[in-house]
Formats: C-alpha cells, structure tokens, sequence
C-alpha cells in the first residue's frame, strides 16, 4: 500500500522553504493571541521519525489502486477533527470521499507538531484541531493535486493548465483522456514540488462549509466495525486489570494473591508503583480473580480529606486576598469604596469525572526484536512515546504508538503522566513480556483514577454606582492548578495557572475597575483538563453574576450584555443572533423563561438561550437555540452535533454530575452514582452559525460553557432562586 | 463447553456458565462491536437481542442463555434494523461512536415493539442507553425518520 505512496508530496511541501517559511509566519501571527499559550516543551521536540509516514509523506499517501491516506495530526475522540482534516485535503486535492482513509499519526514532530501551540509538541486540546491544521492540509492537498496534473500533463502531453481534477478523477476535456490517481502516483512522486503553491478561492470551495457533507466514518460506527483500544487483539495476548489505591497518595504495603492464583485463567499478579494489576487470559478471569486479591495498603502521604472539607477551606480562603493576580483594570477597590450598592455571591463548583463511555485502556507488545508497539487513545503521542520509552529503558525510535479511536475523551486521554499508558507498560515489565498485555479499566477504575475537573469556589462583587452603572467587579477564584507538577508547569505566570482563570480573566464586558485574582491549592486528588477546562467553572460564575447586576438593576438580559460588549464584536454577533432567531421580546408560553449567557473559549464565541420551566420543583429545559462564531465554517454539520453534544454534556453536568470524596476515599462508582445526562433530560438544541471569513477555530469545547448559566439565569427567573452551588441537584432548593 | 447461537451460528466456548454474555460475545467468540462501558447494565453500550428482546449483555449470564438465539450489532439484519442503521449513517448520529452499536440495538427492539413511538415512548426505551457525547437529539430525531420510513 505504502510502496507507491507520492512520497514527495507532504514532506516536501513542509520543507520547501518559500512555502514552510509562509506557512509558519501565518501560523504564528493567529497563535499569539490565544487563551491557552502552549508552546514547545523543552525536551520533547525533535524525537526520531517514527515507521508511519516518516519524513517523507507526511501528510497524505497516493496508492497505484487509486486509495488515498491522509495522515493526521490531531486525535479524534468523536468530535470529528479526521473528518475536518480529511475535508481540508479533499478539497484542494480533488479527491472522491469513496478513495479516503485516516489514519493517526505520531513520531515526526516537524510535521504533526501542533502549530496553534508553537509547532514543537504534537497534541489535540484546547479546540485547537482545526486551526492547527487549515493551512498545512490544504496546501498538502493542493500540492498533490498540482504534481499529479503536471504528471498527466506530461504524460499525455497536454498543458497543464487545461487538466481538471475532481472526485478522484483526472481529465483532460479536449482530448478526451481521463485517469484516477493511482495512474500518475508514481510519476508525480518523482516531480519537483512546485515553488507556488495556490489555494482554491473560498468562492470554488465544495467541501469546506458544505452542510450537506455527512462524515465519512459514519458508518463503521452504525455497524460495530468502527475499533477502539478495547477491541485490539493480539496473538496470545493477555488482559490485565488494576485494584487501584482507595485514596489518593497511598500506596501498596503487601498483597495476598494465593487464592486468585489458583483460579482458571489468571497468569499473574504483579504490584507497579499505581497499584495491583490481575492479569488473565480474558477479562471475565480477570475480574474474577480480581475480587480475590487482598491488597494492604499504605496511606500515610494519602489525601485524607473529604470534598465537605475541602470545599469548606475553599470558602474560608475566598474570602481572603488573592494569592496571584491575574488582572486588574482601573482601581477595583477604590470604585467599590465609592460605589452605591455592592452585590456580593459565592458560587461552588463541584469535582467532575470526565466519565467517557470506553474505560480507559491500553495495549503493549513487545517485539522479538526489541521494538516495543503501544496501542491506546494517544492524545499526546510524542510524551507517551518518550515516557514509555524511559519505562522500558529503550530508545523512543523503539516505540511505535499506534493511535486508536477513543470511546469519548473530553481531556481524559491527555494525561501529562501517562497514566494508562504507563500502567500497560510496567505491567508488561513486571510480566517479563512474555506476552502482549492489554490493561482495561473497569467503571470503577474509571470513576476513581483521579484527574477530575478541579473543584473550584469563586467569590464575586459587584459595585454599582448612584447611576445604576456597573462600575466595579472582583472575581477571585480558589481551587487547584491543572498544570502544577506537570510537564506543563512552565506555563504558571506570576502564580496564574491560566488554565484556572480563563473566562474571568479574559471577560469582555467594559467594567472600568476590575479584578480577577487565584488563590491555588495544594490537594493531591489529581486533576486534569475537562472539556473546555477553565470556561467550565468560570463562564457559570461571571455570567450567572453578571445576571445578578442585570436582576439589582432591572436590566434587559441581551441589551445589558450588547451595551457592555461594544468592543467585542463577536461576541455581541452571536448574542444577537441567538436571540433574533429566539424571537427574542416575544412572550413564552406560561411558565417559560429564557436564560442568557455569552461566552468565548479557544477564540470561539458562543451564545445560548436556554427556554427553561419549573415543574413540581423539576427543572425543565426545553429548547435551547445556540449560535455560534467559528470563523470560517469548515463542517457546518459537524459545528452543529458538536454543540448539540456540548449542549448536553453541559447540561448533565450542571444539573447532577458531582463527585465527592469521603476521608479521602471517592464516592461514586458507576453510572448508578455518577450521572451523566440521559435522553430524557436532553432539550431539543438549535445551532446557527455566524458567516465568517476569518480564520477557523475549533467547536469540540466552546458549546459546553454557556449552558450552565443560560440555565440557570432562566430558573432565577423561573422562581427568584439564584442556583451558587452546582450541580442542581445540590444547589437548587425544591422546598 | 457451552453451546451459544450467536448471529445464527453455534458457538462452542470455553467458558464457566458464570461468565456474562458481553465477555463470552467479545473475548471467546470474539465479537467487539459490542461494548463494555459499565459492567452492571447502567450504560446499555452492551446491548444485545436475546430471542429479539433488548437485553444488558454485562448482567446476562452464559449459563441463562439456555439456547436462546443472541443477536449482535454484526449480526443484526431485517427492515427494521436496516433502515435504523441508513437513517442513523443519514443523519450523522455518531461521534466518538462508541455507545452506538447499544443504541440501534436499543432502537430496533423499540421499532420492533412500537412501530410509531412518541417522545415518551423514546425516552422510556432509550434512557438505559447512555451517550456521553450527547447525541441523543439525533437519536430521537433518528428514531422518528426510521419509524416514517418503516410505515410508509
């Protein structure tokens, strides 16, 4: 398949100077203002060119039976970025869908380095999938496209200029002559990359921004072909399940497995620095000899806290002066000496299991001759590989990861200590790999394996002058950092982990004095990033209280917001477009209220109107209506599921999602305890989508943020209950 | 030994009566469009038809199959399932995709049941199904388009 691949194309097209030097400054000119400034981490650069793409054909592979294989950068976790991807080649490559396959690609960091980041680190987060890859995609596709005319052309000695290429198809009108792409991969691999490489004008486009296009790997998911880690199966391969720590810190004292080691079909059971692994040759012998094992566990550096306690330490420090400031506008303090009316609230966010549906897992084989493959959702593969390759004692050009689908991500899969993944590989040391072991987390695992959205308690004031004008605001927020004691630790600024203030930080109102300080915490409960990390917790806090001012004030939801936003245009384009498509000033049906909230993550502007009743001390939401600024709409279709998707996944989490800890010790387990939405609490959700021309950003997080206020500025006016503590099922007050 | 019709043939398996129907489908008959999400038949990932009937592989036990014919997203065929699977692909109803393979099982045995189901109908059936990336609206929407579909 690879052996007639235009191994020219991509790398070339990436290496070419004129172009690779146009294509990182354009880069770099729409990274600089991004919320999240990743950038490469020293160490991690430049590792070995894996055995998938390589150097040469980077990006896309041609194959003689006319298959083309494009090579992707990103991860998809089911947000769709294979399909974005695969939409930028075809569109410039004037590919057929019915020819494309994607594949996940590591190893060559020059290549797949994540440009919105700096382009020294491969990885898929901050809704960055898109951005990242709207100009390396397309100029590789348009590349391929031209060495395949210019091999025709020559070949049938024709200008190249009067070749048409489009669904897989090369012709040549006045002739007559036709062919697919596998006719001319081998000779155009051997063309010089053309020194210009033109893009098609957005006025040509048939993919990019086509709402009819319906993703391509649709149907392997309608038909159980569609594999993921779970599914890998190796020849002789064993299963291996984890009795973790009952409480964060503690460590295994001894273990008793006699009992288990007599049971049919269990091989070993070994202790690793995370815990027990049980290792059988199926997952049922497995479990079973799982409930055999007695672990003694050592808990003198566990965490002992319970989230009560916790939360009540949050609440005490909120009150106090901030530890680092993350901005001040004006004079906060004086204009709240000044001010008429201060409106002070505390709002509690809760810790939150990203609970996706696949169990985290991973797979590893050990090679006769000492390579070492590692299968699992790779969402930053070079970290793993190096990670992995330390465990293991080899050089990272010795291991091959190879990149799975994943069954819902949300951040889980991006774990700067590799977690699973390292799990996989001490057990197949501790085993001597003397087989291909798959470790595979049950619910359980999954629920109490820690790295949890942090919990967080904002502390807000307000101050309104004799005129009714929001002249004041303070935003202090408590809670642990996400990246402290990570590799990614050099992103803390003067104390701010910018990952905890993100939202309030960035607030786009005009307030003329404003504050936004962060008091972190030490807890070890790990915690991680969850889908659309800091706008979690703070687009609830800030618009939920904006919404107080509004309520103090007699203020209109929307005008209020429009009056403070004249600034900010993208965000005043959405709102105002959710709510003329809302009828916005139309009355509801008894009982029916709207709610309001506004919100940018990523550079991606989101607005929702939720229509919310209260029945029998039931909150009901029964539409919503979303519009959304993207920029340049690349999957119109994909934008709406997503923000369907984060609609609910919104919703789930600020009406009964809440993890909490006992002593130390996590309390839920399963889907009995923890709750994501179900169907009958999903709203009928409608997106718009703002026009744009601007550069793409990225819709998998920036639907989720918005929700939770939206909710619950409706219930306030609902029932007059402002809802400070999430989720609902907590904070809302039925009686 | 035990005997198990899945998919309309029978499999000889390896397996103690005690092992659920989901790992004896997925590691001994080697079958994994059926998926593991919870293991206590809370999420519905790995739904499956006994004798037509939607059931929770994870909380079925081998030795309680007794015969029975089992069905599995692979084996699944007829108008009401066929169409289920066009709609779903139509629509765009998958994302991560892992829980799907649950829900047109899930979905079918309502269509089965209840040629026309209302939102109510929907809701009662499909609840036991859980989806993280929340497509439900496409799954409700889905569900409607099949039935018309069906009936006309």
């Amino acid at each position: 398949m690879l052996a007639h691949k235009l191994n020219a194309l991509a790398g070339r097209v990436k290496t070419e100077p004129v172009s690779r030097r146009g294509f990182l400054l354009s880069a770099a000119a729409t990274s600089a203002g991004l919320a999240i400034g990743y950038r490469p981490l020293a160490g991690l650069a430049a590792t070995e060119p894996s055995k998938q793409g390589g150097d040469l054909a980077a990006y896309i592979a041609i194959s003689e039976d006319n298959s083309v294989t494009i090579y992707s950068s990103q991860f998809d976790m089911g947000q769709g970025s294979y399909h974005g991807i695969a939409t930028l080649v075809l569109e410039e490559l004037g590919a057929d869908w019915s020819q494309v396959k994607v594949e996940g690609a590591s190893g060559n960091v020059t290549h797949y380095g994540n440009v919105m980041w700096g382009g020294g680190f491969q990885g898929s987060g901050g809704s960055t999938s898109m951005a990242s890859s709207w100009d390396r995609y397309r100029k590789a596709g348009a590349a391929a496209r031209m060495m395949l005319v210019e091999a025709a052309a020559q070949a049938w000695n024709v200008p190249a200029s009067e070749i048409t290429v489009s669904r897989g198809v090369i012709a040549h009108g006045a002739s007559g002559k036709s062919a697919g792409f596998g006719s001319f991969a081998k000779a155009a691999s051997n063309l010089t990359i053309p020194d210009t490489i033109a893009l098609k004008d957005p006025a040509e486009w048939t993919e990019i921004g086509n709402p009819d296009l319906k993703r391509f790997d649709r149907v392997g998911k309608t038909n159980g072909e569609q594999d993921f880690t779970i599914d890998v199966k190796l020849p002789g391969m064993l299963t291996a399940v984890m009795i973790h720590p009952p409480k964060f810190g503690a460590t295994v004292a001894s273990f008793d497995a006699d009992k288990a080691k007599a049971l049919k079909g269990i091989t070993d059971v070994v202790a690793i620095d995370r815990g027990v692994a049980v290792v059988a040759t199926d997952m049922w012998s497995a479990l079973k000899g799982r409930d055999l094992v007695a672990v003694t566990w050592d808990e003198s550096t566990a965490e002992t806290r319970g989230s009560a306690q916790i939360m009540a330490e949050y609440h005490a420090v909120a009150t106090k002066i901030p530890t680092a400031i993350a901005r001040t506008d004006g004079d906060p303090e004086a204009a709240f000496a000044s001010a008429a009316k201060v409106l002070v609230a505390t709002y509690e966010f809760p810790y939150l299991a990203h609970a996706a549906m696949e169990p985290l897992n991973a797979a590893v084989q050990m090679n006769a001759d000492g390579d070492l493959e590692i299968w699992g959702g790779h969402q930053m593969p070079d970290l793993y590989q190096q990670m992995a390759a330390k465990t293991a004692g080899l050089d990272p050009s010795k291991v091959r990861m190879h990149i799975m689908k994943t069954g819902g991500g949300f951040g889980r899969r991006a774990t700067p200590d590799a977690d699973v993944i390292l799990e996989a590989m001490n057990i197949g040391k501790a085993i001597g790999w003397k087989a291909p072991v798959k470790v595979q987390w049950t619910r359980e695992n999954d629920t109490r394996g820690g790295r949890y959205r942090p919990a967080y308690v904002h502390r807000m004031r307000a101050g309104i002058d004799a005129d009714g004008k929001l002249v004041a605001w303070d935003n202090h927020i408590v809670g642990q950092s996400i990246v402290a004691n990570t590799p990614f630790a050099g992103l803390i600024k003067d104390g701010v982990d910018a990952t905890s203030v993100e939202g309030s930080s960035t607030l786009p109102y005009a307030i003329p004095n404003l504050g936004v300080g962060l008091t972190t915490t030490d807890v070890q409960v790990p915690v991680l990033w969850w889908r659309s990390v800091g706008s979690t917790h703070t687009a609830y806090a800030t618009e939920m209280f904006l919404d107080e001012v509004i309520a103090e004030i007699g203020a209109d939801q929307v005008q209020f917001r429009l009056d403070l936003l004249k600034g900010h245009p993208r965000h005043a384009g959405v709102l105002k477009l959710a709510a003329e498509k809302a009828d916005w000033g139309k009355p509801l049906p008894e009982g029916h209220h709207w709610g309001v909230a506004v919100h940018e993550s990523f550079h991606s502007y989101v607005a929702e109107l939720a229509e919310v009743s209260v029945e029998d001390g039931e909150v009901i939401v029964h539409r919503v209506v979303a519009a959304v600024d993207v920029g340049t709409p690349i999957n119109p279709d994909t934008i709406k599921a997503q923000v369907e998707g984060g609609v609910g996944f919104g919703l789930g989490s600020v009406l009964q999602e809440e993890l909490t800890l006992t002593d130390g010790a996590v309390d839920q387990g399963n889907y009995d305890t923890y709750l994501p939405l179900r169907i009958d609490r999903m709203p009928k959700v409608e997106v718009h989508i703002v026009p744009s021309t601007e550069r793409p950003t990225g819709i998998g997080e920036p639907g989720v943020p918005p929700i939770g206020p939206a909710i619950g500025n409706a219930v306030f006016r609902a029932t007059g209950q402002r809802v400070r503590t999430l989720p609902f099922a907590k904070g809302f007050k039925t009686a | 030994m035990i005997t198990l019709n899945l998919n309309g043939t029978e499999h000889q398996l390896d397996a103690d009566a005690d092992t659920p129907l989901l790992w004896a489908i997925r590691d001994h008959a080697g079958l994994t469009g059926t998926k593991f999400g919870c293991g206590l038949a809370q999420c519905g990932a790995c739904t499956v038809h006994v004798d037509g009937e939607p059931v929770r592989s994870c909380q079925t036990f081998l030795g309680d199959i007794d015969g029975a014919k089992v069905t599995t997203i692979e084996g699944i065929s007829g108008k009401i399932a066929e169409t289920v699977q066009t709609v779903w692909a139509e629509l765009d109803v998958p994302q991560c995709g892992y829980c799907q393979s649950g829900q047109i099982m899930s979905a079918t045995a309502l269509l089965a049941e209840t040629p026309k189901p209302t939102n109510e109908d929907i809701d009662a059936a499909m609840s036991g199904n859980l989806c993280r990336c929340a497509t439900y609206q496409r799954i409700r929407a889905a569900i409607h388009v099949a039935a018309d579909r069906l009936e006309a």
